[in-house]
């Protein structure tokens, strides 16, 4: 087995450092649509639908639904320690920030390359936001 | 972002620690989008709602020594010794929304505990720049006011209300104001439900945009656009919108376009608002209660419930409440609507949203309700969604055909 590493720029919203295997979405996501004690995302015609999120490095598009739903599934979620360990997103907005701040969990934008060609499920991947720095390591 | 030193000291946390949490927030906010600067800000509106989220940061504000310093008002929460008396409430919600509401005080915000501030007790003028989070008042401070604020999540508001400042991005800047999709409104709209389709059926089609709304012919009243504005930014992101001729910031539609072409264009017929509101029932026949409010209802509304329900009386064992801010009740109860609705069998009850622990008793019940976002944040099983004089046949015949 042949491990590879890539190292890409981005930039960093909220600060810290976090380490997981990735999950990819293509969907936009609401955290309070997942299970607050399980972190498994429990919104029927999502296509995580029965995944687990819960301390993944998720790679998503851009977060949804209402500002109150949304920063309380989050919260929710670190408040059991199941919040993700870093966030990677293509479209930022506010509410998705607030979000990432009151959980304090990692979280960049701008990756240097399309991050869902970049990243897929099951890479481990590091986040360094501080430093603007996403690491992904990939076994063959 | 450049900070003056002011706002550098507000960082390092020289003015506390509640200034300090606020000041990361909207540090955090402003390097997201590239902001240049802070900006001042004359008021702003929580979208509190008693819920975990909230009482941590509004905590961590308030303990910190943070006050606000611009008028800050307050969404609803839930008057908790009035529902004690109806229905069981879980004790550890309960205590949640009793310290969120003891920290909003010590904050210093207006406790309007109203999610349509922006009539009564927190008015923006034409041009101020202002920070107001909430489905409907984002979009009708932007649009109907002309105000500016930026789609604000309850903690962004607050800390832009403690610390006076919000980054300058987004909706604060001309250029981001300009329309995106054409929408041809080719429905009748022949009342404000009509303008809840509508407001639901963009904000499901575009999802993300500025909407320009041509072939309204009719001048919208005040409850027309607080619809269209709760349903377009429930089902959508909608946080501004126009009208030309009739919102106030462009009167012609190459102006809302900024001279630009449109990057779509949509066409909403009659039949296309009546797909939008049968994809909503989830039921019909036999209802528990019927729930209205949802944005608060105005005194207008109240008085119409009031007018329909005179000389009535609502069926055995179906409940029907309508949500308003303590104001407008004040002044219903003044005039009369209040007693008219009670005698009737309903009742007007204050400070509370439909999205709030204190309905749990529904849970497995069928509610009626003239509002899309109601029953899209429903804490009950099944929903009727239709205007107020169906609402209102309905709870008199207990059912809904």
């Amino acid at each position: 087995m042949k491990a590879v590493e890539t190292r890409l720029n981005c930039h960093k919203i909220v600060g810290g450092c976090g380490e997981g295997e990735a999950l990819v979405s293509h969907e936009p996501i609401c955290f309070y649509l997942t299970d607050p004690r399980t972190g498994i995302v429990r919104e029927k015609t999502h296509e995580l639908s029965g995944k687990n999120l819960a301390n993944k490095v998720l790679v998503f598009p851009s977060g949804k639904a209402s500002s109150v739903v949304q920063i309380d599934g989050l919260f929710k979620l670190k408040s059991h320690n199941l919040a993700p360990k870093a966030m990677i997103v293509k479209d930022i907005e506010t509410v998705l920030i607030v979000s990432a701040v009151l959980a304090k969990v990692p979280l960049v934008d701008r990756l240097e390359k399309d991050p869902f060609e970049a990243i897929h499920t099951g890479d481990i991947v590091t986040v360094d936001a501080d430093k603007g720095m996403v690491t992904v390591r990939r076994n063959f | 972002m450049n900070l003056t030193r002011e706002e550098e000291k507000m960082l390092g946390g020289k003015l506390g620690r509640g200034i300090q949490a606020a000041m990361e927030l909207l540090v955090a906010i402003g390097d997201a989008y590239d902001a240049e600067k802070m900006i001042p800000v004359t008021r702003a509106h929580v979208a509190s709602s008693g819920q975990e989220g909230d009482l941590y940061f509004v905590e961590l504000l308030a303990n910190g020594g943070a006050k606000c310093l611009v008028p800050t008002s307050t969404n609803p929460v839930y008057d908790i010794e009035f529902f004690h008396r109806l229905f069981e409430i879980p004790s550890d919600e309960a205590e949640v929304a009793r310290r969120v509401m003891e920290a909003y005080k010590k904050v210093g915000a207006i406790l309007s505990w109203s999610c349509v501030p922006y009539l009564t007790e927190n008015i923006p003028l034409f041009g101020e720049t202002v920070a107001f989070s909430e489905s409907s008042a984002t979009p009708y401070v932007n649009s109907v006011i002309g105000a500016t604020t930026n789609r604000e999540a309850a903690q962004s508001a607050l800390a832009a209300g403690v610390v006076g400042k919000t980054p300058r991005y987004g909706l604060h800047m001309k250029e981001n104001r300009r329309g995106t999709v054409l929408i041809k409104v080719e429905a009748a709209l022949r009342s404000s439900f009509d303008y809840t389709l509508l407001g639901q059926c963009v904000g499901e089609q575009i999802g993300f945009g500025i909407p320009v709304l041509t072939g309204i012919t009719k001048r919208p009243n005040t409850e027309d656009l607080i619809n269209f504005c709760a349903m377009s930014n429930t089902s959508g992101a909608v946080s501004m919108f126009y009208i030309p001729g009739f919102t106030v910031e462009a009167q012609t539609v190459q102006e809302a376009f900024q001279g630009d072409v449109p990057d779509d264009s949509i066409t909403v017929t009659d039949a296309e608002l009546k797909r939008t509101w049968e994809r909503m029932q989830t039921t019909s026949g036999k209802i528990d209660f019927v729930m209205l409010g949802c944005p608060h209802y105005t005194l207008k509304q109240l008085g119409e419930a009031a007018k329909l329900l005179e000389g009535r009386k609502i069926h055995d064992g179906v409940s029907f409440w309508i949500c308003t801010s303590s104001t407008t009740k004040a002044l219903a109860q003044r005039i009369g609507y209040v007693e008219m609705i009670e005698k009737a069998g309903g009742s007007v009850v204050v400070d509370t949203c439909i999205d709030e622990p204190c309905w749990t008793v529904y849970r497995d019940r069928t509610g009626m309700t003239d509002s899309p976002k109601c029953a899209y944040y429903r804490r009950f099983k099944d929903v009727v969604v239709a205007g107020l004089e169906d609402c209102v046949e309905a709870v008199i015949k207990g059912k809904y055909e």
